[in-house]
């Protein structure tokens, strides 16, 4: 046990040494960009380099897990629990997933980015702010520094107009959400007078904001900015059209990493300030999960191009960790965990095989361009069809497993109506999955050389190879990773009293 | 209630009454847009050149580093940081300038400063 005392240059040092080390290691990787911008194999390097800073970050943080790190009184800056440690090294593996899958691409894409690296790992520190912040600020600093990052990398290929586009769209959304969230945490300082959560939570009940004209202005306004950050229907439009104009590894990183740092953010605030005025926000979550499930899944139905399906698939499972988040409960936050890491790996997944199928940002790879693929390279359909029956949620992959405890969550804390819709939208997601994978395995290749032009490199191919056994072996043997993800929930228990908390029945129960 | 009714009110009628009892006789050199004496040429809306927009970011950048200098400096005396007292806010403020000073490097050496 090692106490930290936050207000202390030392022991805030030590609570934020994942986020300083990884700063530090970010602003030498700028500037070995601007010293080695010139030649192709820094970029390459710059890759190594960044793979080391994420290392050390993700040493760090478990570091301060294995030393179970408490804060000398109330923490009131960076929060020093489990759940921000778990969501810490989700987006760390996700940031060094980009970074594998990206290396190749950009050799191939011709893509000569010296920033690529320091911005990826900038707006992984962002990521990391937003998991741990315990100050609505420090939330809403960790948020510009990964967004306005984000924004640069969708624009990443300059000579594609479709990547402009991705981020100037991107970037005035963007904006506009981040003007939402702060005036809601204006309206919030002013309704409290804090802006530090925990003191958030111990002002509301004395005195008596419950039904607070400021204080429901605030909140509603908070939600509605971080819906914007986790594509909730309806402030989801931005997604499709940014999600495909942006280079694919990048993609994923803004599918996984940027949606999982504001899923965090969003569930701290909510079970940490707001737990007692779940009346206020629970319907609005519930709303917020059913239309996002619903609409998510049924446009997915209709797109053709592969890339818009994983967008509007990515606006569905949105939905799913909603309903986790909706259920308010330690239960609820486990569940949000397990699901969280292998949609993480699902998801990059299928954009990293996209990335190899495709060329020029693949925004024009259609499901029947996929067709006889499972002839033509058997692992890399296998691989695929492996992400896409793991997204379904196939019984024997991770993403059953992950969405049986949201369901389970939901239903022990009595939203069976929002399990239900869970249940029916995940069947209507099978007819858009299963056609990629129907196309790979039962239709003919469209000529003998329709795949011709796609190579597995070794990097990319190691690192799938990796990411599909962990969905596979996960999916059969969760336990260790649920008992990973229950202790990250403990960090909710003593101040989600009023929740209805609800043990998880015994691992590997279905 | 009287307040914010008798604000509102007179600043209607403020822009009402101006309207009702003005007259206005424009002619061709009186509805030119004002460019301190100058007759304009040609449109406002014309391209600028991308640099404009460079040189106007960084000085953004720059510019926001003294507004945040200057309520540090006028508190300095009363800041207690890190505890440490006031040199945990010399602390602050030198990591704070030097991760700026980092950016100038990375923008001189990149050639953002260069015009051509």
């Amino acid at each position: 046990m090692l106490l930290l005392d936050l207000d202390r240059g030392w022991g805030l040092l030590r609570a934020m040494a994942p986020e300083t080390l990884l700063t530090l290691w970010a602003l030498a990787l700028l500037l070995d960009a601007a010293w080695h911008h010139r030649d192709s194999g820094a970029q390459r390097r710059a890759g190594w380099l960044a793979l080391a800073g994420l290392a050390l970050s993700a040493a760090a943080t478990v570091w301060l897990w294995a030393s179970g790190a408490a804060p000398a009184g109330l923490s009131t800056t960076i929060a020093l629990d489990r759940f921000r440690y778990a969501v810490d090294l989700i987006v760390l593996v996700a940031a060094a997933l980009a970074v594998l899958l990206s290396v190749e691409y950009l050799d191939r894409e011709q893509l000569r980015i010296p920033e690529y690296h320091a911005l990826l790992l900038l707006a992984t520190v962002g990521m990391m702010l937003l998991a741990g912040g315990e100050d609505l600020f420090v939330l809403f600093l960790g948020l510009e520094l990964m967004s306005v990052s984000v924004y640069v990398l969708a624009g990443l290929d300059r000579r594609s107009p479709a990547s402009a586009e991705a981020a100037l769209k991107y970037f005035l959304l963007g904006a506009f959400a981040s003007a939402f969230l702060l005036y809601g945490i204006a309206l919030l300082y002013g309704a409290t007078g804090s802006t530090k959560l925990q003191i958030i939570a111990r002002q509301i009940g004395p005195l008596g904001l419950l039904t607070h004209p400021m204080l429901l202005a605030g909140l509603a306004l908070l939600l509605i900015g971080f819906g914007f950050k986790i594509a909730a229907v309806p402030f989801h439009m931005w997604t499709p059209d940014v999600y495909d104009g942006a280079p694919t590894p990048v993609t994923g990183f803004m599918a996984t990493a940027v949606k999982a740092a504001a899923f965090a953010a969003l569930i701290r605030v909510l079970l940490e300030a707001f737990s007692d005025v779940h009346a206020l926000w629970g319907p609005v979550i519930w709303w917020l999960a059913a239309v996002t499930m619903v609409v998510g899944n049924l446009v997915a139905l209709a797109q053709r191009s592969v890339k818009r399906m994983l967008a509007y698939s990515s606006i569905a499972h949105a939905g799913y960790l909603l309903t986790a988040l909706v259920a308010d409960s330690m239960a609820g936050a486990a569940a949000f965990l397990f699901y969280l890491l292998f949609y993480t790996l699902m998801t990059m997944g299928a954009f990293a095989i996209l990335a190899l199928k495709g060329r020029g940002g693949e925004r024009d790879v259609m499901v029947d361009d996929l067709a006889g693929l499972g002839e033509a390279h058997p692992w890399l359909a296998l691989a695929m069809a492996v992400c896409m029956l793991s997204l379904l949620g196939f019984p024997g992959t991770a993403g059953f497993i992950g969405k049986w405890y949201v369901l389970v969550a939901a239903t022990g804390a009595g939203y069976p109506g929002l399990a239900a819709i869970l249940v029916v939208t995940s069947v209507i997601s099978a007819g858009y999955y299963l056609p990629v994978v129907m196309a790979m395995y039962m239709k003919p290749q469209a000529h003998e050389r329709a795949h011709a032009g796609v190579l597995v490199p070794r990097i990319a191919g190691a690192t799938l190879a990796v990411m599909v056994a962990a969905l596979l072996v996960f999916g059969v043997w969760p336990n260790r990773v649920l008992d990973a993800a229950r202790a990250g929930s403990h960090a909710f228990i003593p101040r989600a009293m009023t929740a209805a908390v609800t043990p998880l029945p015994p691992a590997g129960a279905p | 209630m009287l307040l914010i009714g008798f604000v509102a009110l007179s600043a209607v009628l403020m822009v009402a009454l101006s309207h009702l009892f003005s007259s206005t006789r424009p002619t061709a050199a009186k509805s030119l847009p004002y460019e301190s004496g100058m007759t304009p040429l040609g449109t406002a809306r014309e391209r600028y050149d991308v640099k404009f927009y460079l040189v106007a970011v960084l000085f953004i950048v720059f510019d926001i580093e003294v507004v945040f200098m200057m309520p540090w400096a006028v508190a300095f005396r009363s800041l207690d940081l890190l505890g440490l007292g006031t040199l945990g806010a010399l602390i602050e403020m030198a990591v704070f300038v030097l991760i700026l000073v980092v950016g100038y490097v990375y923008v001189w050496k990149r050639g953002a400063l260069e015009w051509n």
